[in-house]
């Protein structure tokens, strides 16, 4: 068990029409590894995470999650496709992911929102479901939010609801889709301070970030994205303190 | 709205705490309205004739309860009916989505006084030329005039609505639908957890004036002989040689519905905060 990656991607390439995004991608992830994912603007490390649960669907490569690999298909037009619905929605269920844009569901409350899927999907008592999602909510400081509505929270609220609706499945890896990217400056420190909290305890994550200061701090892994493929990887003092590739050294020090 | 308040406030400042404390309804220019819409009710009550209305109070409550009936039954089912409008036109394979498309077109962009005599008339005539309808069972609704009625209201309103519908499913943000699918939802969940109550609610606005359109639609109903509120208003007229009398209680109650619908659309809407 210890022993089985929880994230394992093996030669993954996505190509939309005659533009190749991906070319061939192998990353691993074991149990508690937190990964951060850097690159410029096109690179392809938002699709790299959107192919882990196959909201984008590969053009070809593996993908296995916990040891159990997506059962896919060769498509009619070139490229795979999803062979067997069911099991992607139960693998789906357990890796939460957390948006740019936050995507909470805005005709639901922030309550709701967090026991949606663990009623919906997982099936879980409704009693049950609640109470966990209050402790989750004030773990990240939204217990008295509990009955608002989305639409009148700020951007930084809403993003540390949709963690606490990703921490409600109790997730074997979290997906983090540049969670910053979309907040006023002065909201960025308070979501990044609920995902240093999960990375203390240990939880799998792999993390698309401009934070480079946070990756550096958070990460255990780092990989750099250029072009579709990996062009450097490491530990985040090595990715960040002693870069070889050329690109990277460009990279960090245009963002820093 | 607040400035009446404020004015006062500041130029009377010991009648402040009592001021702000005033009810919407008291302040200054709508006491003024309400005054003069009160004179012109007296005005009406004392100066015209009333006369008939308690003779005709029974025939005048069974007409109102069909508009109602017309309106609510016209309402449901047209709305049943424009959810797969909708969704054909937004998701639908080609061939569903050129029939509903062509639908809501056709229907639009005929008036429904037409639409509702070539059903009565037309297919009214159509069906009574057939022994096996005129003998079953559903000749005993079919040779009465409001299923042509229902079924006019129903088909403009679906198409109306369909319309509507296809807007609003196409309008749900994708991120909403792509975070239910992210979370192992199945599309059918996806569906009734999270697309079809976002874009339920995204119509809303738009239900309530086409609520209140297909209302003030039912009494077209009368010209095929259905005994709606405005059937028995021309009836009265008829009878009684007045005109403004039943006319301008005809004015008061499709007033007073619109307001009840408005009123409780608007509740419906104000639950969940927009963006």
């Amino acid at each position: 068990m210890a022993n089985v990656p929880a994230i394992e991607i093996r030669d993954l390439h996505k190509q939309f029409g005659s533009l190749k995004v991906l070319k061939g991608i192998s990353l691993t992830a074991c149990q508690g590894d937190i990964v951060a994912i850097i690159g410029g603007s096109g690179s392809g490390k938002s699709t790299l995470l959107r192919c882990i649960n196959l909201l984008e669907r590969p053009t070809s490569g593996e993908i296995a999650i916990q040891g159990e690999p997506y059962r896919m298909k060769d498509a009619r037009h070139g490229g795979l496709e999803i062979a067997d619905r069911r099991q992607v929605q139960r693998i789906r269920a357990h890796l939460g992911m957390v948006f740019q844009n936050f995507n909470l569901w805005p005709h639901r409350t922030v309550l709701e929102n967090v026991i949606e899927v663990p009623i919906h999907v997982l099936g879980m008592k409704r009693d049950e479901a609640i109470h966990r999602a209050e402790e989750l909510l004030n773990r990240v400081g939204l217990g008295s939010k509990k009955d608002i509505y989305p639409a009148v929270m700020s951007g930084g609220q809403q993003q540390r609801a949709a963690i606490a609706r990703v921490l409600a499945v109790d997730p074997l890896a979290m997906l983090f889709d540049e969670p910053t990217s979309a907040l006023d400056p002065e909201l960025v420190g308070e979501v990044l301070s609920v995902i240093r909290d999960l990375a203390a305890e240990h939880r799998t994550m792999l993390l698309v970030t401009h934070e480079m200061a946070f990756a550096r701090d958070v990460a255990t892994h780092v990989v750099f994205l250029r072009e579709g493929i990996i062009e450097e990887q490491g530990p985040p003092d090595q990715i960040f303190g002693d870069p070889r590739s050329p690109h990277l050294k460009q990279f960090i020090s245009s963002v820093a | 709205m607040s400035d009446p308040q404020t004015l006062a406030s500041l130029t009377r400042p010991s009648r402040t705490p009592m001021l702000t404390k005033l009810p919407g309804l008291l302040e200054p220019h709508r006491i003024i309205l309400l005054l003069i819409f009160i004179v012109g009710l007296v005005a009406a009550i004392q100066l015209m004739d009333w006369s008939w209305l308690p003779r005709y109070l029974p025939k005048l409550w069974e007409g109102l309860q069909m508009t109602l009936i017309m309106l609510v039954s016209s309402v449901v089912v047209g709305f049943l009916i424009a959810l797969p409008l909708g969704l054909a036109q937004v998701k639908g394979a080609w061939p569903l989505r050129w029939l509903a498309t062509g639908f809501c077109t056709v229907i639009r962009g005929t008036p429904l006084l037409l639409q509702l005599w070539l059903f009565y008339f037309g297919l009214g005539a159509l069906f009574g030329q057939f022994p096996e309808i005129r003998d079953s069972w559903a000749w005993d609704y079919l040779r009465q005039a409001w299923p042509y009625g229902f079924i006019a209201l129903t088909v403009s309103f679906a198409a109306y609505q369909g319309e509507v519908m296809r807007g609003a499913f196409a309008g749900v943000p994708h991120g909403e639908l792509e975070a239910a699918k992210a979370f192992g939802m199945s599309r059918r969940k996806v569906f009734s957890r999270v697309w079809f109550p976002r874009a339920v609610h995204r119509a809303l606005p738009t239900l309530t004036g086409e609520i209140i359109l297909q209302l003030k639609s039912t009494p077209l109903v009368a010209t095929i002989t259905v005994m709606d509120l405005y059937a028995v208003i021309t009836q009265v007229r008829q009878t009684t040689y007045l005109t403004y009398e039943p006319l301008l209680f005809l004015v008061a109650v499709y007033l007073c519905l619109s307001g009840v619908l408005i009123v409780g659309l608007r509740w419906l809407e104000n639950r969940v905060p927009q963006h």
